[in-house]
């Protein structure tokens, strides 16, 4: 194989594991930004993807291949309305973050699979017809040897996220939202005495990481899975929350961390194609992303802390 | 609104039940099933014979084991996300030992395995403890970390293990009744069910722990860092110490609970899809309990009796088994959000309240009526 094939095979598969993880690891910046800690990342993927592949196996005759584009948006709309739950849990009933996160990850790939069966007789769903292929990024594709190995056969909903992350960071550091829903993830006292309503911020913190995550669940069934069971989703929500962990709670670091994850699951699936990676055995590709979150928690401790306010509930006094 | 809190943890947690129930019942409506005959086939699935009753203890053993080990952790203010990885490295560690002796005099060979698979855990819990204690690292994210490096490194040793020790590539072969946490009269009296011994081990140890959370100084120190680590520190106690022996006991919990899915349950060991699911179900059984040891029994009964019973339900009402998980998640929910509950019980007990005012009111209207005239 010559070096640039090998490059190409490399980056696009990267890029094609990593945007599902870069959408969620987003999501979950905004929720734990402020205030609210969201381990249920990987329950809203599930239901993303759920949604996802329901609309994909629906719709695919009338909008052909604009479907899985749709279908994010149904993950989107599903993700937002799952992740309410987790909103109304912690913010409005005070319920323990880390408890209501896993009655989300208990609650979704059951509910998921109870509805596949009741709609379709069986535990797991037929092959989706109409999925995210690869793709030639028109114009920059032409571009000698960087055209070939970057925007060729690659994946597009990668650059969108890659795209959404500067986006993220433009708005929460840049905009007046962000500093707000900042604000309320380091000191929601502070923020309640200067007239920011703690509790519609946190709401938005929380639903924007549903809709992210949503459509995170929903581009990994569609790219990734072709389908949805039960272990459609095994894991990725929580390598999301790493990523973002990895990433110092902050967007452009999230993505930087969720392509490297995405970089270590695709070699442990197209290793095998590769010289010197094929030697090595795919278990350590499949646990490094996680020994290195653990590293990164026990370096980085003094300086990679969560927002300062996170986890804790906020009560109003009266 | 202090009254908030002065309810009875049993009273809220039975209503959590009630309202998780509730809400299955509703999923259910919605779904075109009747939950009346429903719920009915559940129970009936759970304990409609002595096999299924057997089966109910059976799935109680690791329940109590990772209960109680993710209640000891909680005392120390310790979430342990990972009882799900202990659980497969002492359910590994346990049965691969028994395997490679086999021959070996049963009456050694089952204890020292045992004892292996709860070391097995023991490691598993100490790591993210002594992270926490030493560098502060989140044991949530670190618990949670180490679930998916145990999963896959664990898939990888099952894989690579001797062709000998193996029937297929996933799975090992399965090890003799003779070599087994089985017992043939608890198998008999439960219609030839999967009961074993793990279950009296499991009681034991939750009754060890209990004794040592209450009893000793080691469990009233952990008690003490959890609930105020400076004024423990104050003390004279190290919160560092204390923070890991609450994740080690915990982790040996957990690793028991292993022991007892290989060697008394499945008889072998096979690779797993998501780390062992009763570590995840152990968390809702402690949280349910709501910090009560005698809770772990009843709440680990219910759940027993929700996955047991959800197995019977398609056959017999065509209703899918992950109904139970739902109602599972909601019961948890509904925990996690007591602060409803307490408020839906304040608001009932005003309401009372002012109806008896109102009541006592014309009550005195009338007698003043009366003495007027």
């Amino acid at each position: 194989m010559s070096v640039e094939t090998i490059l190409q095979l490399v980056i696009s598969s990267t890029l094609v594991y990593s945007a599902p993880l870069i959408f969620t690891a987003l999501g979950g910046t905004f929720s734990e930004r402020s205030g609210i800690v969201n381990v249920g990342l990987e329950g809203t993927m599930i239901m993303g993807a759920f949604a996802g592949i329901v609309f994909n196996l629906t719709f695919a005759d009338k909008f052909g291949s604009a479907t899985p584009w749709l279908g994010l948006v149904a993950g989107a709309v599903v993700g937002l309305v799952f992740s309410l739950l987790h909103a109304v849990a912690t913010i409005t009933l005070r319920a323990d973050h880390i408890v209501s996160g896993t009655v989300m990850n208990l609650m979704a790939p059951a509910l998921g699979v109870y509805i596949i069966k009741l709609m379709y007789g069986k535990g797991q769903t037929s092959m989706i017809s109409e999925n995210f292929g690869y793709w030639n990024i028109p114009g920059l594709s032409k571009i000698p040897f960087i055209g070939p190995v970057l925007f060729t056969k690659t994946s597009s909903t990668a650059w969108v996220a890659i795209l959404i992350a500067f986006v993220a960071s433009w708005l929460l550091f840049k905009t007046r939202f962000g500093l707000r829903l900042r604000s309320v993830g380091e000191n929601p006292q502070a923020a309640d005495t200067l007239g920011l309503n703690v509790y519609v911020l946190r709401y938005a913190g929380v639903l924007i990481s549903g809709v992210l995550g949503g459509i995170g669940g929903a581009l990994f069934a569609q790219s990734i899975a072709g389908n949805f069971s039960a272990s459609t989703i095994v894991g990725q929500g929580y390598m999301s929350m790493a990523a973002m962990i990895f990433g110092r709670w902050n967007p452009v670091g999230a993505m930087g961390a969720a392509l490297f994850f995405g970089f270590s699951q695709s070699m442990a699936i197209v290793g095998a194609q590769l010289p010197v990676v094929n030697q090595i055995p795919a278990v350590y590709l499949q646990i490094a992303p996680y020994v290195f979150t653990i590293l990164i928690l026990v370096i980085f401790f003094a300086k990679s802390k969560a927002p300062a306010a996170d986890g804790v509930n906020y009560i109003k006094s009266v | 609104m202090n009254k908030i809190n002065s309810y009875s943890t049993g009273l809220v947690a039975g209503l959590a039940v009630f309202f998780g129930l509730i809400v299955g019942a509703v999923i259910m409506l919605i779904s075109g099933f009747n939950p009346v005959t429903g719920y009915i086939s559940l129970v009936q699935s759970a304990l409609g014979s002595s096999l299924n009753i057997g089966e109910v203890l059976r799935a109680m053993t690791p329940l109590i084991l990772t209960a109680a080990g993710f209640l000891v952790a909680q005392s120390a203010g310790f979430f342990n996300i990972g009882l799900s990885g202990q659980v497969w490295v002492g359910w590994i560690a346990s049965t691969w030992f028994v395997l490679a002796n086999q021959g070996m005099n049963p009456w050694i060979l089952i204890p020292v395995a045992v004892i292996i698979g709860a070391i097995g855990g023991a490691v598993m819990g100490f790591i993210p403890g002594w992270l926490r204690a030493q560098f502060g690292a989140s044991e949530v994210i670190t618990t949670i970390m180490l679930n998916y490096i145990v999963l896959y490194g664990g898939n990888a040793v099952v894989q690579g293990l001797p062709k000998h020790l193996m029937a297929t590539t996933d799975m090992t072969k399965t090890l003799s009744a003779t070599d087994s946490l089985r017992w043939d009269f608890l198998s008999n009296i439960t219609g030839g069910s999967r009961f074993n011994i793990g279950f009296i081990i499991a009681v034991v140890a939750l009754l060890g722990i209990w004794f040592v959370m209450k009893r000793t100084t080691l469990g009233f120190e952990i008690r003490a860092v959890g609930l105020n680590p400076d004024a423990a520190r104050y003390a004279g106690m190290s919160a560092k110490r204390n923070a890991i022996m609450a994740m080690t006991i915990s982790g040996t919990l957990a690793g028991l609970a292993g022991a007892t899915e290989g060697l008394g349950t499945y008889l072998n060991i096979f690779s797993q899809s998501a780390a062992p699911q009763v570590g995840y179900d152990g968390m809702a059984v402690a949280l349910l309990a709501s910090g009560s040891f005698l809770g772990i029994l009843f709440a680990a009964f219910l759940f027993s009796v929700l996955s047991v019973g959800g197995l019977g339900m398609p056959l017999a009402t065509g209703v899918p088994t992950e109904l139970v998980s739902v109602v599972t998640a909601a019961i948890i929910f509904f925990i996690g959000a007591n602060y409803l509950i307490r408020f839906i019980l304040v608001k009932l007990d005003e309401d009372d309240e002012k109806s008896k005012n109102k009541k006592d009111k014309k009550k005195a209207a009338k007698l003043n009526k009366k003495e007027a005239k």
